[in-house]
């Protein structure tokens, strides 16, 4: 029981990690919330239906699975960082030396224009993502894990290492702490500021759409309103592990979906949604910085 | 090699540039001093691209570069250590120098040992964070990173500021070594009696204007300057 909620808590919680890293790493650049990020992902939930029916339609699935959702999975990413690469174009580099009020009011604009543009497109009923994999699974220890389960964990596994393997390691990576820290600084040594801002909205999005994705698989049902609380929920992870933190957003995601998870297995089912924001409310009491995070004074 | 003509500097309804002449040729120093306020980083961040002149051109080697981003200009070998030094605190020593090699204008091995040839200090502290160095530490890591881009004019803003007297002369006396090896430097200093012994022409920038020029010697001569900027 225990080590069966565990197992769902690190599934729901690798997905949040996932969105909340792009939370964190726009904000750890621009100091911005971009609300449009909920979006992407639920955009990206989509893309997995539509992508996968489009497959099955020309007979790709019955030839192979695996490759028909590797490619899902690679298509929605590139489509929804395309996405992102343009919402940060059109709806926030234009704002870039405005008041800080006013890129956060457009990206509400644009969190509710996508919702409403994928209502029009979609329609406003659930969307079903068919099951593929039955009820298919394995034993571990005392428990049963699911192959969709097992694969959200290591796919979210190998992603955020090799996120922070890119922005420890490469040159583009430590570029990206390089702008996050001093813009100005970084464009007086030759760093094109621009580009390394549109990267990490690329990147960002990239992960967001590879959750979306899972997430339609994982609960089979995918409406144009699930970026919204998604979203609020990886933010508050983003929070949680010290926004503009990397690893925080990491932790803080898993963190979440545990506590989700065992909140509604031992107290009530029935508080679920709030049990993200009483660990936020605790946390923020004592490390006001979040865990990860620099204290607010100690910011640079 | 840099010419300044007519460049006009605004931050909004505030002018505070108001039309400065200036020229460096290769292998100078030259100096610009001036009290507080006076326009010299405005002046230095003008011709990196930072801020955009509303009038007046800026050439190097005969193009105009005002209109170019950031970037482009240190491409084109224009580098700057701005004033307060400005190191990535939560990036490594060699992460700060491997950033200042961004725009690969020349090849990394050979200009990180160049750098430590002149500051051995920061190769012994190179995966040390940058905000964890000493004042003079971070001043000698700020000069190295811009020379890491290999550039043509080097721009110091002020490269002095803080430090403890026997930094100072270590650092005038680097600045005056990677001189003596070709590079072209424009020095902004408040101290203007060990600027004007540095450099081999100065310039007197008195709010946005340029009041005086002419060779070190004679403003180190000159009663105005003996007056206003060496407290004699
Ligand atoms: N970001 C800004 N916004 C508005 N005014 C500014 C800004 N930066 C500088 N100024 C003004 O422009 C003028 C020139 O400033 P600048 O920093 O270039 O002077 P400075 O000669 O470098 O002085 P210091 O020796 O103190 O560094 C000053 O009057 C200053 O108040
Ligand atoms: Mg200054």
């Amino acid at each position: 029981m225990l080590l069966q909620q565990i197992i769902n808590g690190l599934t729901l919680g690798s997905v949040y990690a996932l969105i909340a890293l792009g939370y964190t790493m726009v904000y750890g650049i621009l100091e911005l919330i971009n609300f449009a990020h909920g979006e992407i992902y639920m955009i990206g939930a989509y893309l997995g239906i539509i992508l996968l029916a489009f497959f099955t339609s020309v007979g790709l699935t019955a030839v192979s699975l695996p490759l028909t959702l590797l490619l899902v999975v690679v298509l929605a990413a590139l489509i929804c960082s395309a996405y992102g690469f343009t919402v940060e174009k059109l709806a926030y580099k234009p704002l870039r030396n405005a008041s800080r009020l006013s890129p956060l009011i457009s990206a509400i604009g644009v969190s509710i224009f996508l919702q409403n543009y994928v209502m029009l497109t979609q329609g406003a009923t659930d969307k079903v993502f068919p099951s593929l994999f039955g009820s298919g699974g394995f034993r571990f220890l005392s428990t049963r894990v699911s192959y969709l389960q097992a694969a959200i964990i290591v796919v979210s596994g190998v992603m955020m290492v090799s996120l922070q393997a890119f922005v420890m390691k490469t040159k583009t990576g430590k570029a990206m702490r390089a702008v996050a820290q001093d813009k100005t600084m970084a464009s007086l040594l030759g760093i094109n500021v621009d580009k390394v801002i549109s990267i990490t909205f690329v990147v960002g999005s990239g992960l967001a759409s590879v959750a979306g994705v899972m997430v339609a698989a994982y609960y089979g049902l995918v409406n144009y309103f699930i970026g919204y609380i998604a979203g609020i929920k990886a933010f508050t992870a983003a929070v949680l592990g010290g926004i503009g933190s990397i690893p925080g957003a990491m932790f803080g995601g898993i963190l979440l979906g545990l506590v989700e998870s065992l909140g509604a297995s031992y107290i009530s089912s029935e508080y679920k949604d709030a049990y993200a924001f009483v660990v936020l409310i605790g946390i923020l009491l004592v490390r006001p910085g979040g865990l990860f995070g620099k204290a607010p004074e100690e910011k640079i | 090699m840099l010419k300044l003509e007519a460049v006009r500097t605004r931050y909004g309804p505030i002018e505070a540039l108001r039309g400065i002449d200036l020229t460096i040729s290769k292998g100078e120093i030259v100096s610009l001093i001036g009290s507080n306020g006076a326009g010299k980083s405005t002046c230095l961040m003008t011709i990196s691209g930072v801020l955009k002149p509303s009038s007046g051109r800026i050439e190097l080697h005969g193009e105009d570069i005002a209109v170019l981003p950031p970037h482009r200009i240190v491409e084109r070998g224009v580098s700057q250590a701005p004033e307060g030094r400005r190191i990535f605190p939560r990036l490594t020593v060699k992460e700060n120098l491997e950033m200042g090699a961004f725009p690969g204008r020349g090849s990394f091995p050979e200009q990180i040992e160049n750098v430590f040839r002149l500051f051995p200090i920061l190769k012994e502290r190179s995966r040390q964070y940058g905000g964890t160095l000493s004042g003079g530490e971070q001043q000698m890591l700020a000069i190295g990173r811009a020379l890491m881009a290999r550039p043509e004019i080097l721009l110091l803003d002020e490269p002095s500021l803080g430090l403890a007297p026997i930094m100072v002369s270590r650092i005038f006396r680097t600045i005056e070594e990677i001189n003596r090896e070709g590079m072209t430097v424009l020095l902004v200093e408040q101290n203007a009696r060990a600027a004007l012994r540095l450099s081999h022409r100065g310039y007197v920038l008195e709010s946005g204007a340029i009041t005086l020029q002419g060779s070190s010697e004679a403003l180190l001569g000159n009663e105005k300057v003996k007056q206003a900027y060496l407290g004699e």
